[in-house]
């Protein structure tokens, strides 16, 4: 299935290595001086690609000629006079559980093995509509389940700062395509902390934005209350830029909110951050966090209140609870919503023979196109939604939902943005936690609060702890996504004042 | 709360998904190591405390009743496991013993 790309060798100037470490902001920007081609940007990330996809392996299709006519198209048009948009020319990694026409869909799984959707998700379209240059899609935990991208049917994606170790999930082929230069921007989901987490072990920018802010159309749904897609970028300008260009309501997904898209790319900008007051969740730290995730993290706040923030400690008390009842909750929402894999109008079919009847083709088809961690999702959704278990897991975890909204609220009448860590441990080894569920699991205990309440939050780069990126986690209240870049974009340059230096500019070669 | 071999391959039976004697063993104590953890939800007293099944306070999204376009029966085809005359071609949904 992973069909790598053979592009021919780049005949751009020798600056070609160098564009891929451009940012988004700066490969527009070139892009709209004339100093570099739109031609030229994708070449070189599909150059890229072909040099270090064969050891990351964050692609698991790539199409060349598509992204080239799109950027012929950029500049043709700008050749022309043509105002464009602030992302025109720029490439980008899409994960693969968006539809897009003239690609295949597989969200990781063999049952969608080689299906072509006949329409593009609405974040696709929009995405063209602002001239950027779609590479191809990248690789993730089958139908977004997982933490660590080895749930994908296609095979695992490594981590760039160490390729024995994850990159992440669900969007782990994301996170690892900017991560590793091959694309300076991509798009992920995040159920219960689907692109923060990546984002956070791979030492990347990246936001789920409030739930209703980007449109769900052509999302391959797992868990529909909690699926949204978001920005993973290398900067906090960057992942604002790509936030306003999918962002936004849509007649199409009728759990899109009609409501202005906060002024995210403004908000990156401003840099000043005085007198804002800061909590830190009491209950996202302590046993369990590893002493150099919690080092890291430290020192942001530290920085926060250096930048003249009020940071103070507040307690939610319920967001202890929270795995729990995610667990209950997206789980019955899959086992739902994965029913329409039934063998019969798309994907796979499995046992035909003109003698089988439907119900054997369908569970020998699920049998076949499913893997372990899908099979135990629909089987203990099925359980928690079986009449007799109902109000004890799911209709109580709707309740904790209800008291984790509330913590929120309460929170937010004291403060302006709550920050944790985004995810308790750096990167684990590739292997570490695949017999492991529940350990598994853990990954995503800081991040889940934010998906059961629907509220916007962002991960961003706060230092390394042996070697491997922390992330500090940022959240607002809903449709405050702006707070998260007012504070990422502070916190970023202060960090990077004080490094010297980008984070990712510590990662390895490769 | 214990999950039993035979409830789990009861559940796959429901979710319409074979499930071999191998996965059925590796399936049995995941699931009940899972729900041992999830169980503490049961912890919080919250008998007085409404549901939340979505963040969003939406209800009845309404659209005017326009019609648009859409796919073809080709498209809308085209990535079925099997077609015929323009249609879904399906497996027999009825036993031949009933």
């Amino acid at each position: 299935m992973t069909d790598h790309p053979t592009p021919s060798p780049t005949t751009t100037p020798a600056a070609a290595a160098d564009v891929v470490h451009l940012t988004a902001a700066a490969t527009a920007a070139a892009i709209a001086a004339g100093e570099l081609s739109a031609v030229e940007a994708t070449q070189a990330a599909l150059d890229r690609i072909a040099k270090v996809d064969d050891t990351i392996h964050a692609f698991l299709h790539v199409d060349p000629e598509g992204a080239l006519a799109a950027a012929r198209s950029v500049d043709e048009r700008r050749a022309a006079g043509e105002r464009l948009g602030p992302l025109a020319g720029v490439p980008l990694a899409l994960k693969d559980v968006l539809t897009a026409r003239g690609m295949p869909t597989t969200c990781g799984s063999r049952i969608l093995e080689g299906w072509h959707a006949p329409y593009d998700a609405t974040v696709v379209s929009r995405l063209r509509a602002a001239d950027v240059v779609l590479l191809g899609k990248v690789n993730m935990d089958e139908f977004a389940m997982g933490s660590s991208t080895e749930n994908s049917a296609y095979g695992p994606t490594r981590n760039p700062w160490d390729t024995t170790r994850i990159p992440g999930g669900s969007s782990g082929g994301s996170a690892a395509a900017v991560a590793a230069f091959e694309a300076p921007l991509a798009i992920g989901t995040d159920t219960g902390g689907s692109i923060r987490q990546p984002a956070a072990v791979c030492g990347l920018v990246g936001v789920k934005p409030t739930y209703g802010g980007v449109s769900r159309y052509g999302l391959v749904a797992f868990s529909s209350s909690l699926d949204q897609a978001g920005p993973l970028a290398r900067t906090v300008t960057d992942a604002a830029l790509l936030h306003a260009a999918i962002a936004g309501h849509d007649p199409l997904d009728s759990t899109s909110v009609d409501v202005p898209v906060p002024a995210v790319v403004e908000a990156a900008g401003r840099r000043d951050i005085r007198g804002l007051r800061v909590g830190v969740v009491r209950e996202l730290a302590g046993e369990g966090y590893d002493p150099g995730v919690q080092a890291a993290f430290a020192a942001a706040v530290e920085t926060l209140t250096d930048l003249g923030a009020e940071v103070v400690e507040v307690s939610c008390p319920h967001f202890t609870y929270a795995l729990a009842a995610y667990y209950l909750i997206a789980p019955s929402e899959c086992s739902s919503n994965l029913a329409r894999f039934d063998a019969m109008r798309f994907g796979l079919r499995v046992g035909d023979d003109g003698q089988a009847g439907a119900e054997e083709v369908m569970s020998r088809t699920r049998e076949a196109g499913f893997g372990p961690e899908v099979k135990r999702r629909i089987i203990l959704g099925t359980y928690a939604l079986s009449s007799g278990y109902y109000d004890a897991y799911y209709g109580q975890a709707q309740k904790v939902r209800t008291l984790i909204s509330r913590d929120f609220a309460a929170a937010f009448e004291q403060v302006d943005v709550l920050v944790s860590p985004t995810t308790p441990t750096p990167a684990f080894p590739l292997g570490a936690k695949v017999d492991d569920p529940v350990a598994m699991y853990l990954s995503d205990l800081c991040t889940i609060p934010s998906n059961l309440a629907g509220g916007p939050a962002m991960s961003l780069p706060a230092g390394l702890a042996d070697g491997l990126p922390v992330g500090i986690q940022i959240m607002a209240p809903p449709f405050a996504d702006d707070r998260l870049y007012l504070v990422g974009g502070a916190l970023e340059e202060a960090l990077d004042a004080r490094r010297g230096h980008a984070l990712l500019d510590e990662a390895p070669a490769l | 709360m214990g999950i039993t071999r035979d409830e789990v391959a009861h559940l796959a039976r429901l979710s319409r998904m074979s499930v071999t004697d191998d996965e059925l063993d590796a399936l049995a104590p995941q699931l009940e190591a899972i729900l041992s953890a999830v169980a503490r939800v049961s912890e919080v007293a919250a008998a007085d405390i409404p549901p939340t099944s979505h963040a969003v306070p939406l209800t009845n999204v309404f659209r005017p009743d326009v019609a648009r376009p859409s796919l073809t029966a080709a498209e809308a085809l085209a990535g079925a496991p099997a077609t015929e005359d323009g249609r879904f071609r399906v497996p027999r949904i009825l036993d031949p013993d009933e």
